[in-house]
This record gives structure tokens, C-alpha cells and sequence, in this order.
């Protein structure tokens, strides 16, 4: 597969003052996500009981909640990979609730999951072009690509390794290139520093940091560790599969904190 | 003279080993790939037979003229585009709704190719002005219907009413045509026919003594054709790449904007496609008949769970390989060896034994009884695959 050709040259977008940053955010007229009453059931289970969340444009969310009370079943559903018993998905004031997975991600979702999912046995270089696949054509450019390694330079030097050998942080670094490749509206992030060594967490964390200040998308992050969610504008706490705490993450109280993350 | 008889030995090994391989191909992406185990693998093979069959005969009022000699590449595109396009239609109708199932999906693909088999000995006008209009009366019907705002909540009953209602009058149609003899009458019937090669595909080259079938080494190139137009399409192309992570990793493929579905009909498409190429080659080889396919399925399945399901390059190997052993065994060469080098009573045992073995149905029996032997000690095959395909 040939790489894409570079149609504009530009520089970074991932600079932090890149000049168009703040006219990509638009008036927050309408949350860039919106789950309404969402129940979702494996089997007879019910696990997502009436989950009420919005992403606001621009903004950066941060989920939290013991394992098991169901943050990945609600970012899965938000993806389509499972199918809601009742409630609605709005995306940009879109309803993707029955839309397939793949609609989705076409709609401007970049998907990060948990455990990183990296297709195994292609080349890194050709996991990076499957992060434009959600693009139409003449929007899939080299110089995104570049732009890609500027933020992740260890990527750079791996184009030809295959995704399955790269280390558990590379990987991750991969997942998300692989992710803002696709230019999402909103990137989806299942807990990104997951047994990753805290260097790399650290760089993960600016990262996105970066992406978010350049590009103005919004984001929903699944977190536990401490100092990346406060790095999130609002938090949304999750229990028993219901949102029963929320607030800016400015105001955790470390109850709040004790009482949610694992730490 | 021993030297003499290797190369003779390499050359049919090589050439058995490209049949077995080009039969092998498309099952190795339909099962290797995907997973799905499709035993109408081998009637698609026997469709793209008959395709070649109809074709030569389509160029049969050129038969004078040197135009009739190039039917073979019309009959192999031809072959190719009419089982990919049954392959698509399976996929669509009957295999899409059986993914992870492998039980379920045996037996629908074992029911298809009884179906396919007696579709061949049975079809003729009438049958096939029957199918034409059910066609027209159930998919056209559905099309028509689609277009309403309440499709939804009408398609069950649409269903229910469209496809009793569609096939009875079709073979109401189809009775009443059975009247006309010229309709009546089978296009194919269950004997088997027989595809005339091209003259220039009659014969052989002669090399070091040693007589080479035009036949077998047109076979060989094709299959080498094939192989390498499947590792560019695979390993080269956008659709190649979208077909690798699909097989990898499908939940994540879709997340990434890769339109699974239409990944997976591709898929089987081509496979199905590359089925009816090798039909299409073996029509060189013998007659053809309903029941073409049933001796080529186990085969090929062989070939791909032997190189290791899921890696090319492993169905190569065994092919080659299998191909090597059966014509090394069969054809009684290593019996000749030793009585060349004296060898008969010093190894008399083994004399004996390869003396039983050196027919080719005999071959046949070791060959598969070594198979087992070596499924034993690596049931991964040649070339383990990992990912989605070791877990089939």
C-alpha cells in the first residue's frame, strides 16, 4: 500500500500555538457527546443502568470508577461495539445509536481501547495508514503522518516493525497516532496509561495534552491514574453502572478520589 | 539414470504440487483468513469447469482460425468472475449469518455444494428461466419494498409472503416449460464432458529426455500467476491491507472506519474467484463432471492445514511438498533406485514396502497417513499462524 501524497504542506498541527487551533473550537451551541437514559445489558445483566453523560466541545472528560462498574461497556457503546437496550447516542447532535461501528469512526470517533488492540501482524507504517482509513481520500496526507511522528518520535523509527513487537508503551503510542490520524471530532480514550512504565505515562499525558490545545477536539478518557485526570476539565464518577457523581475535576475531593480510583 | 529420474521426480512433484496448490489457494484466504471452513470450495472449482466449458464452446465456430486457441485466458477470467460471483452470493445469503459458527457452517456449505452438484445435473432451460424469474419476483420484490419509510417493521411479513409466493410461481413456470423437450432437456446432465485444450496446450517439450506436458507446465505458470497476484493484492493494495487487520483484529478494524462487512464479501469473493480459476486449469487435466470438485476438496484442505491455516507461504510448501511425496511414492521410482544401486537385498524390508506403496492410489494412502503423523507432532501446521486464525 502506497503512503498517501502530501496534498499541503504545513507545519505541526500538533505545535502547541498552532495559529488555527482556536478556530477549529466551535461555540459550545451543543455537547460534542451526548449519551441520553443508556441501558445496557450482557445477557439477562443489566450493566449500564440509565447513564446520562455529555462531552462538551473542545473539552477533555474524565470517567472514573472502580473496575467492573462498567467504563469500558459505556465507551464500547458509545463506539457501537455493543448495542444499547434503550437510550441514544448523540454525536455532534447526530444520533449514531444504530449506526454501525465503522459509520461511527467515519463520523469523527478515534477510538484508543483498552489493551491498545494493535493489529498485530501488519507494519507499524501500515497500522498508521489504517488510522486514516475513517478519512475520505483526498483528506488522508504524508504530512499528517509526519505530524504523527513530530509528537511520537519513537514511531518514526519503527515504521517497518510489525505492531505486535513493539513494547507496551510503544504500543500505546501507537494506538493513539493511530487514532488522531483519523482527525476524530472526538478521541475515545480506555485507560491509556495501563501498565505502562510512568516515563512513558508522562509523554502520553503531554501528548495528549498537545493534541487537545492544537486541534481542539474533545475527549473521553477513562482514567485511574490521578494525575492525568486532573488534567481533565470535568470528571463524571461511575458506580454499580450509573453516573453518580460529577463535577470539575478542579473540585475532586479526596473522598471523592479514595472513594473512585484505584489508588 | 537416477539423476534422470529425480529431475523427473521434481518436475511432476512440482507439477501435482501447483494443482493441488492453485486448488488450495482460494481456500487458503476463504478458511486461512477468514476462518470459514467451506465445503462448497470444490463445486465452486466445478462451476469455474463448466464456465470453461461453456466458453470453448462459445469459440467453438473459431476452431479454424488461431483466435480458438486464446479461449483459455477468456475461460479463465470468465471462470473467475462466475464462481466470485457465487461466492458473494453464498457469502451474503448464507455465511455471513454463520461467522464464528464453524459446526453450522460446515453444514450449510456441505448442504450448497450437494445443491450446487445437482444444480449442474439438473439445470436446463426451464430450470433456469424458473430460477430467473423466482430471482426477479423475491429480490426485486424486496428492492421494491426497501424503498418504504416502514420497511422495517414490514420486512418479516414481506418475507414470509415474498419467498412462498416467488417460488411458487416459479415452479409453477418451470412445470409448465418442462412440457417444451428443447426446454426440458439438461444443459449438462450427470456425465461428465469433455474440455478440448488449445493446440498449443496439446503436447509437450522435450528437455534432457525427458517429456514435459504443455498441459502441466501452462498449470505451473498460472499458479505462479495467481500466487503472486494474491501476495501483491494481499500484502500491497489498500483492500489487502483493510482484509489483513479485518482477519487480525475485526472489532478494532471497525473501530478504525473499515467496513467489515464489505471486507469480509471481498474476501470470500476472491477466494471463491480463485476457486473457479483452478477449476478452470483442471479442465486440462481430465473430464469434466458434477462431482469435479469432490476430489479436489480434501486436497486442498490438506494443503492448508498442513502449511498452517492462515499463512501462505505454508500452503506453498505443503503443496510442493505433498505433490513431491505422492508422485516420489507412487510412481515407483524409489524401487528402480535401488535395484539401479543394488540395494534389493541388502534393504529388502524396505524394498517391499515401497514396492506396496508405489501405485498412486496406494501413495495416496501413505502420503495421508504421514500427514497424520506429522499433524501429531505440529496439529499447527508448517508455519503456526498466529492471531485470529490459530484460533479457529
Amino acid at each position: 500500500m502506497t503512503e498517501p501524497q502530501d496534498l499541503s504542506p504545513q507545519p505541526s498541527a500538533y505545535s502547541a500555538a498552532s495559529p488555527g487551533a482556536q478556530a477549529m473550537v466551535e461555540p459550545a451551541t451543543q455537547p460534542m457527546l451526548d449519551v441520553t437514559n443508556l441501558n445496557v445489558y450482557y445477557g439477562e445483566s443489566h450493566i449500564l443502568r440509565s447513564v446520562d453523560l455529555s462531552v462538551a466541545r473542545g473539552k477533555m472528560i474524565c470517567l472514573i470508577g472502580r473496575n467492573g462498574v462498567g467504563k469500558t461497556t459505556l465507551l464500547k457503546s458509545v463506539m457501537g461495539l455493543l448495542t444499547p437496550r434503550s437510550g441514544e447516542v448523540l454525536l455532534d447532535g447526530q444520533p449514531i445509536t444504530k449506526l454501525s461501528t465503522d459509520k461511527r469512526a467515519r463520523l469523527g470517533i478515534g477510538y484508543v481501547p483498552q489493551g491498545r488492540e494493535i493489529i498485530p501482524r501488519v507494519t507499524v507504517r501500515e497500522n498508521l495508514l489504517l488510522g486514516m482509513e475513517s478519512l475520505p481520500k483526498a483528506q488522508r496526507s504524508r504530512a499528517a503522518m509526519e505530524e504523527v511522528y513530530d509528537l511520537f518520535p519513537v514511531l518514526k523509527s519503527m515504521l517497518e516493525r510489525m505492531g505486535g513487537d513493539l513494547s507496551g508503551g510503544q504500543q500505546q503510542q501507537l494506538a493513539i497516532a493511530r487514532a488522531i490520524l483519523s482527525k476524530p471530532k472526538l478521541l475515545v480514550l480506555d485507560e491509556p496509561t495501563e501498565g505502562i512504565q510512568p516515563s512513558i505515562i508522562l509523554e502520553i499525558e503531554a501528548a495528549v495534552r498537545r493534541i487537545i490545545e492544537a486541534t481542539g477536539i474533545s475527549v473521553l478518557l477513562v482514567e485511574q491514574h490521578l494525575h492525568f485526570v486532573r488534567q481533565a476539565d470535568w470528571y463524571y464518577a461511575m458506580q454499580k453502572g450509573g453516573i453518580v457523581a460529577s463535577g470539575p475535576t478542579g473540585e475532586l475531593s479526596q473522598s471523592v478520589i479514595q472513594e473512585f480510583l484505584a489508588v | 539414470m537416477i539423476l534422470q529420474g529425480l529431475f523427473d521426480v521434481l518436475f511432476n512433484g512440482l507439477s501435482i504440487g501447483a494443482v493441488l496448490l492453485i486448488a488450495a489457494l482460494g481456500l487458503a484466504i476463504v478458511f486461512g483468513l477468514m476462518g470459514v471452513i467451506n465445503l462448497a470450495h470444490g463445486e465452486l472449482m466445478m462451476l469455474g469447469a463448466y464456465t470453461t466449458f461453456i466458453v470453448q464452446n462459445a469459440f467453438k465456430p473459431l476452431a479454424d482460425t488461431p483466435l480458438f486457441g486464446l479461449y483459455i485466458f477468456v475461460a479463465l477470467v470468465a471462470a473467475f468472475l462466475v464462481a466470485a460471483v457465487m461466492g458473494l452470493f453464498l457469502e451474503r445469503q448464507v455465511i455471513r449469518y454463520l461467522y464464528g459458527r464453524p459446526l453450522e457452517t460446515l453444514l450449510a456449505t456441505w448442504g450448497v455444494s450437494l445443491i450446487l452438484r445437482q444444480f449442474v445435473r439438473s439445470v436446463g432451460g426451464s430450470m433456469a428461466i424458473g430460477l430467473v424469474l423466482f430471482s426477479l419476483l423475491f429480490w426485486g420484490g424486496q428492492a421494491l419494498l426497501r424503498r418504504r419509510p416502514d420497511w422495517n417493521q414490514l420486512q418479516g411479513r414481506a418475507l414470509a409472503v415474498l419467498l412462498p409466493l416467488s417460488g411458487a410461481i416459479a415452479l409453477v413456470a418451470s412445470f409448465l416449460l418442462n412440457g417444451q423437450p428443447a426446454l426440458a432437456k439438461p444443459w449438462f446432465s450427470a456425465r461428465n464432458i469433455d474440455v478440448t485444450a488449445p493446440g498449443w496446450l496439446r503436447g509437450g517439450l522435450n528437455f534432457a529426455g525427458l517429456q514435459f506436458p504443455t498441459a502441466r507446465l501452462f498449470i505451473i505458470a498460472l499458479t505462479l500467476v495467481c500466487l503472486a497476484g494474491v501476495y501483491w493484492f494481499l500484502q500491497r493494495s489498500a483492500w489487502g491491507l483493510r482484509i489483513r487487520a479485518v482477519t487480525q483484529n475485526r472489532e478494532m478494524s471497525a473501530c478504525l472506519g473499515i467496513p467489515t462487512d464489505t471486507v469480509d464479501a471481498l474476501t470470500f469473493a476472491l477466494g471463491s474467484g480463485l476457486a473457479g480459476v483452478a477449476g478452470c486449469a483442471v479442465t486440462l487435466l481430465g473430464s469434466v463432471g458434477p462431482n469435479l470438485g469432490a476430489n479436489y476438496i480434501v486436497d486442498a484442505f490438506m494443503v492448508v492445514v498442513v502449511g498452517g491455516v492462515g499463512k501462505l507461504v505454508g500452503s506453498v510448501v505443503a503443496a510442493i511438498a505433498i505433490g513431491t511425496l505422492t508422485y516420489l511414492l507412487g510412481s515407483g521410482n524409489v524401487p528402480l533406485w535401488m535395484t539401479q544401486l543394488n540395494l534389493t537385498e541388502s534393504l529388502k524390508p524396505l524394498f517391499d514396502f515401497f514396492s506396496f506403496f508405489a501405485t498412486t492410489s496406494m501413495a495416496k494412502v501413505m502420503v495421508f497417513a504421514l500427514i497424520i503423523v506429522f499433524l501429531q507432532i505440529k496439529p499447527a501446521g508448517l508455519f503456526p499462524q498466529k492471531g485470529r486464525g490459530a484460533e479457529i
